[in-house]
């Protein structure tokens, strides 16, 4: 009989190898199923919505008319919590992987990294209690001094209860979501690319210009969407600071409302119809999240060719 | 367009620790001048010192002075960002910008500090210096393809081109052929042969076939062991080095008894 020497025979090294590709496997399609279970659900609940005589849904003008504001005033609070929290928190991490002094940048990124633990009802309350007052007199000024843009629409609220405090709240909030993976990217720029830039005489903001930043973009991206789905899908602290209503383009009266929100507020009373729109609501904002998503795979992928990887 | 360098009882530190000892050497203008030795003996920790690059490892500092043309570049008030865009360095592995093309790579430099150029200089100096460093023929037609895509050796010759683009006074070159393949090797030698009658080139190589084939003189360093710091031993003509040099250790390390 002839064996071939080369022929594996059923070593310890093998069998290990299949478990761990089957146990990889395992996890890979848990993922996909648990958001297909997700999808089906809220799919399957929601289904009573769109069947529904349009009089019967809150509104009575059928689930587009209910839907449509929420789902503005979710995209206007997330929009603005990024708008604020996107320059901050790449600041915030530069400083701390490039500009400060090694013990400095190692305490600050702790406080960051504990920013992000403290539970959002913490948030909310603060918004509530401290931001919001404190916030008043500059919607006056903003209501007197810019009333002419819809944005800054007087009568400026005079509890604070704004979508633009709760914006504000939500970027504290996802403020060290895109500040830690921002560091943890930028520490990883290739020494030899920040060299090379200081080589041709760059100073130390050219270099992160030139190296770091070009290296860290598609992180970043991906630490403003993790910051994203934070700020589309937080509860608590939307429904503790604003005072809800209905769409207006002012966003320092009381008005607008987040699906979140809404969903939290309106559930423990709901049954019928109502919950099953509420579950559409949940579903909407599943799309708006997955969308996001891929939009944003999408711009990474248009830069693969430069990205460095090949 | 090239001065000379004039390094005077130079001591370079990493925090406390003592790495190179007590350097004289003086680099002429318009010649190749070679660094060899064993690994670890600080030669190319000295070489960094001559462009303020080691001050970017955290504890790197000097003493004493190294004077470009008679100008201190350790004096204070002078900024390190000057000195390097007089005095430029390519490194041991190739390292183009991997998410500019190969033009913005060569510009790289060029549009530092503020300076803005308009397109059609833009494009005779990107051809100028792309010529410069022997690679316009290969890549003429895809400038604006990734820098990254090119092979190791094209990849360094595009670093070269980049450093001359600035037109800088000294290129200094840490092992630039350690990390590519004999043909690549060549092509760079033969550049750096070219580049002599411009500027002046200093270049640190383990390879002492390179040395003797490229530079016009030769400094020998080493350490007399681990944790001792590293010194210049031996300066001379390329030729005296490899033929007749004056200290023992110098003759057993060219000759390959050891290092």
């Amino acid at each position: 009989m002839t064996t071939n020497a080369l022929r594996r025979n059923g070593s310890k090294g093998q069998a290990g190898d299949k478990i761990f590709s089957g146990a990889a496997l395992g996890a890979g399609i848990l993922i996909l199923a648990t958001l297909l279970a997700v999808a089906i659900f809220l799919f399957i609940q929601a289904l009573p919505t769109f069947t529904a005589d349009p009089t019967l849904v809150s509104g009575g003008e059928g689930f587009l008319a209910y839907i449509f504001p929420i789902v503005i005033g979710t995209v206007i609070a997330a929009a603005i919590a990024l708008l604020i929290a996107t320059p901050v928190g790449i600041a915030v991490a530069l400083f701390i992987s490039h500009y400060a002094p090694r013990r400095l940048a190692a305490g600050l990124g702790y406080v960051i990294d504990l920013l992000a633990a403290i539970p959002s009802v913490i948030y909310g309350a603060w918004g509530y209690l401290v931001l919001a007052p404190a916030l008043v007199p500059s919607f006056q000024w903003l209501s007197e001094n810019l009333g002419f843009i819809p944005l800054f629409e007087g009568p400026a609220s005079q509890t604070g209860k704004t979508i633009l405090t709760a914006g504000i709240v939500l970027a504290v909030m996802v403020l060290p979501i895109i500040t830690s993976l921002s560091r943890e990217i930028f520490l990883q720029t290739p020494k030899l690319h920040e060299e090379a830039a200081l080589a041709l005489g760059a100073t130390r903001w050219e270099m992160i210009t030139m190296s770091v930043l070009p290296f860290a973009r598609p992180g970043i991206i991906s630490a403003v969407m993790l910051g994203l789905g934070r700020a589309l899908g937080e509860t608590m602290a939307v429904a503790l600071v604003l005072s809800t209503g209905g769409l207006i383009p002012s966003l320092i009266k009381s008005g607008n409302q987040t699906i979140a929100a809404e969903i939290a507020l309106n559930f423990p009373e709901a049954f019928g119809l109502r919950l099953a729109e509420l579950i559409a609501a949940g579903l909407v904002l599943f799309v708006i999240t997955l969308v996001v998503n891929l939009i944003a795979r999408a711009i990474i992928a248009r830069h693969k060719e430069f990205s460095g990887a090949n | 367009m090239s001065k000379r360098i004039d390094v005077k009882d130079l001591n370079v530190y990493y925090s406390k620790f003592l790495a190179v000892e007590d350097v004289n050497i003086e680099i002429e203008a318009k010649s190749v001048t070679a660094f060899i030795g064993p690994s670890g003996c600080g030669k190319s920790t000295f070489l960094r010192t001559l462009n303020r690059m080691h001050e970017v490892i955290p504890g790197g500092r000097v003493e004493g002075e190294v004077l470009l043309d008679g100008d201190n570049l350790y004096e204070s008030g002078v900024d390190p960002v000057t000195v390097r865009s007089q005095i430029g360095m390519v490194f041991q592995r190739p390292n183009p910008f991997p998410t500019m093309s190969i033009k913005d790579n060569v510009l790289a430099g060029v549009k530092l500090n503020g300076k803005k150029i308009s397109r059609s200089d833009a494009d005779s100096l990107v051809e100028k210096s792309l010529r410069g460093a022997n690679l316009w023929n290969e890549v003429k037609d895809r400038l604006d393809k990734p820098g990254s895509g090119l092979s190791g050796g094209q990849q360094q010759r595009l670093c070269i081109a980049r450093t001359i683009a600035v037109k800088p006074q000294v290129i200094l070159m840490d092992e630039p052929c350690s990390a590519l393949d004999p043909i690549s090797t060549l092509a760079i030698e033969d550049l750096i042969n070219e580049l002599k009658s411009e500027f002046t080139v200093v270049i640190v190589t383990h390879n002492m076939q390179q040395a003797a084939r490229v530079s016009d003189k030769t400094a020998f360093f080493n350490i007399a062991g681990t944790g001792k710091p590293g010194k210049l031993i031996e300066y001379a003509e390329t030729a005296t080095i490899f033929s007749n040099p004056a200290v023992k250790a110098t003759e057993d390390y060219v000759s390959g008894r050891f290092g």
